[in-house]
């Protein structure tokens, strides 16, 4: 990844992070990182932990962001879910998987497209 | 809205069921699912429908998209339900925002730029359409010629998914050629290109009137095909029921070719003799096609060399000839479709093929001779009533510059002979003398007293099963029809025991 992609990645975890605070989430974790992988964010909103995978796009040339996430993916995020569950000792917490776009256009505002409970 | 839904239909055999589909887009990571017992080429049709709509100026939703055909429990199969999808999808998504579509169904495939294209089974949806109240159906334009002409439904033929789009939001309706369409090519073949062969014209006539299958074996090059090629050419024309009957079995089949609705000569089918016995009967792991059986429906099935067919192939056609129908029963379901049509069954007198006059040209033994025609069953030389060489034409025949009679004189003939027989079994359940039952055969149908003692005479010399005696008589009644007498006598019944027992197969 080059120092661009990754800037790009980092300042739409960072929007993403701001638009959850906005809707009151408190966030608990960034960057959350294991062997396995890597959760974006996680953050707890009304009792409940949402954990969200954040994927950031200049352009639409290779397809919508969240079409990125296939079924492999969507598996793995679950898995990191648990995993991070387990870390917390937080388990019967309730919890959601979230994923969100974030488009960055040339000169417009950044995009931030939010779906909740996508699994 | 994120919910839409559209109809269409779906095709078993040439039963069509009203299909619901629904489309709803919901949050969520960008996927398709397709509900409802589709096969490979609609499972398929999620890429068909997301590069013609983004080819076509709309969007592809990158949600989750749920598409279900209902009902659920109906296998779905093919490619005609690309076009509703897509259109439920446009409604979805509230591109269109019309919601008078409930008296509409929509079928086409549709090509990655948008297009529309052809599909199978245009003419029996719509007939199953028309039964259900559907007042408007959008077909392809390359399918106009079947949908065009039917009553009950209004049909919209279109070549481009924003056709369709501009017909149900402004009610465009875009402008179709009817005259190049509606275009019937008549049948080029014509009787009168037949030199001689007197036997033979008399009993494809005869097979004609009275729906009598036919056995005609001569050696190659004299004609058999030739002959019965055009035996449609002196068939009765198709009502206006029948002709869209065979349409819509051509349609399921996807050979409609050059017939349409307007097409009403009967249609003939020649299967190769190496043909299996599905292809005769039809058959098909999903979707469910006729065979040439059901493709003959109406009309005439040739088979050329009889003999040389995979043994089973013949008598899988046992069952049509029995009940003019062939039900065809698959994991899918089962199917029937309509096989009422005359059998013609062309032989070489024996392996060699040249075992005629004088048979000095023939290199085959006795036994290969005897043996060769014996390879058709007994139970399916019983059901064809007319056995007949077919002679090599002479040298003055050929010779002579006149034509023989034409098919429009034959067929003349065909339809009084068989208004003569229509007239006398007004109260009964068969309509030509072929399905007259033995019984009634005996009793109401008797020929006069000395056709009687002739046949009677026969059957004493053991020249004359009683099999033979009921297809003698109902021949003779065939025969009686064509000449215009009330009753067979002796001159009928005589003509009728030559047709019948003019070839012998032990």
């Amino acid at each position: 990844m080059t120092k661009r992609t990754s800037q790009i990645g980092a300042d739409g975890e960072t929007l993403v992070a701001s638009y959850l605070q906005e809707q009151g989430a408190v966030i608990i974790a960034t960057n959350w990182r294991i062997k396995e992988g890597e959760i974006d964010l996680v953050a707890r909103l009304d009792g409940r932990l949402l954990f969200v995978e954040v994927k950031s796009r200049t352009s639409a040339k290779f397809g919508h962001p969240l079409e990125a996430i296939g079924p492999e993916k969507a598996h793995r995020l679950q898995r990191l879910a648990l995993a991070w569950i387990a870390v917390h000792d937080q388990w019967g917490a309730d919890y959601r998987i979230d994923c969100a776009a974030v488009h960055f256009r040339d000169g417009l505002q950044p995009e931030v497209e939010y779906r909740a409970g996508v699994l | 809205m994120t919910l839409a839904r559209v109809k269409s239909i779906a095709l078993i055999g040439l039963r069509g069921e009203i299909v619901d589909i629904e489309v709803d887009i919901s949050d969520g990571l960008p996927g398709y699912s397709l509900l409802g017992l589709p096969d490979a080429a609609l499972l398929e049709s999620r890429e068909r429908v997301r590069s013609a709509l983004q080819n076509s100026g709309a969007t592809w939703p990158n949600k989750r998209v749920t598409v279900s055909l209902s009902p659920a429990w109906l296998h779905k199969s093919g490619s005609g339900f690309d076009l509703p999808i897509a259109i439920a999808l446009l409604m979805a998504q509230g591109t269109i925002t019309s919601r008078n579509l409930e008296q509409h169904i929509f079928l086409g495939e549709l090509a990655l730029d948008g297009s529309i294209r052809p599909i199978r089974g245009v003419l029996p949806a719509l007939l199953a359409a028309v039964d259900r109240g559907i007042t408007t159906a959008v077909v392809p334009l390359a399918n106009a010629a079947e949908a065009m002409g039917l009553a009950g439904v209004k049909s919209i033929a279109v070549s481009h998914l924003n056709q369709v789009i501009s017909f149900i939001e402004e009610g465009v309706i875009p402008e179709v050629n009817l005259e190049e369409i509606k275009r019937v090519s008549e049948s080029p073949l014509d009787l009168s290109e037949v030199v001689g062969q007197k036997r033979a014209r008399l009993a494809l006539e005869i097979s004609a009137i009275g729906g009598h299958h036919l056995l005609l074996i001569g050696p190659p090059g004299t004609g058999k095909t030739m002959l019965a090629e055009r035996i449609p050419t002196i068939m009765p024309p198709l009502t206006r029921e029948e002709a869209v009957e065979v349409a819509a079995i051509h349609s399921i089949a996807g050979a409609l070719g050059e017939r349409n609705l307007e097409s009403r000569t009967p249609p003939f089918v020649s299967p190769h003799h190496t043909t299996t016995a599905t292809a005769m009967v039809g058959g098909g792991a999903h979707f469910i096609k006729p065979g040439a059986c059901s493709m003959a429906h109406g009309g005439v099935l040739f088979i050329d060399e009889a003999p040389e067919c995979k043994p089973g192939v013949l008598d899988s056609l046992r069952q049509p000839l029995e009940s003019g129908s062939v039900v065809i029963s698959r994991a899918t379901g089962s199917t029937t479709f309509p096989a009422d049509f005359l059998l013609v069954i062309a032989a070489n007198p024996c392996p060699c093929g040249r075992f005629n006059g004088k048979g000095r040209a023939c290199t085959c033994t006795s036994l290969q001779i005897r043996r060769y025609l014996q390879r058709l069953s007994g139970p399916l030389l019983d059901r064809i009533d007319i056995r007949t060489f077919v002679e090599v034409p002479k040298r003055t025949e050929l010779a002579s510059t006149e034509g023989g009679e034409s098919s429009s004189d034959v067929r003349s003939r065909v339809i009084a002979a068989r208004g003569a027989a229509a007239e006398r079994f007004t109260r009964d359940l068969w309509s030509t003398n072929s399905q007259i039952p033995a019984s009634q055969l005996r009793s109401r149908f008797r020929a006069t007293k000395e056709g009687m003692a002739f046949l009677h005479t026969e059957l004493d010399h053991e020249r004359l099963s009683a099999r033979g005696y009921h297809k003698v008589m109902r021949l003779a009644w065939t025969i009686a029809d064509r000449n215009g007498v009330t009753t067979p006598g002796l001159d009928e019944v005589e003509s009728a025991y030559h047709l019948r027992q003019g070839v012998e197969i032990s």
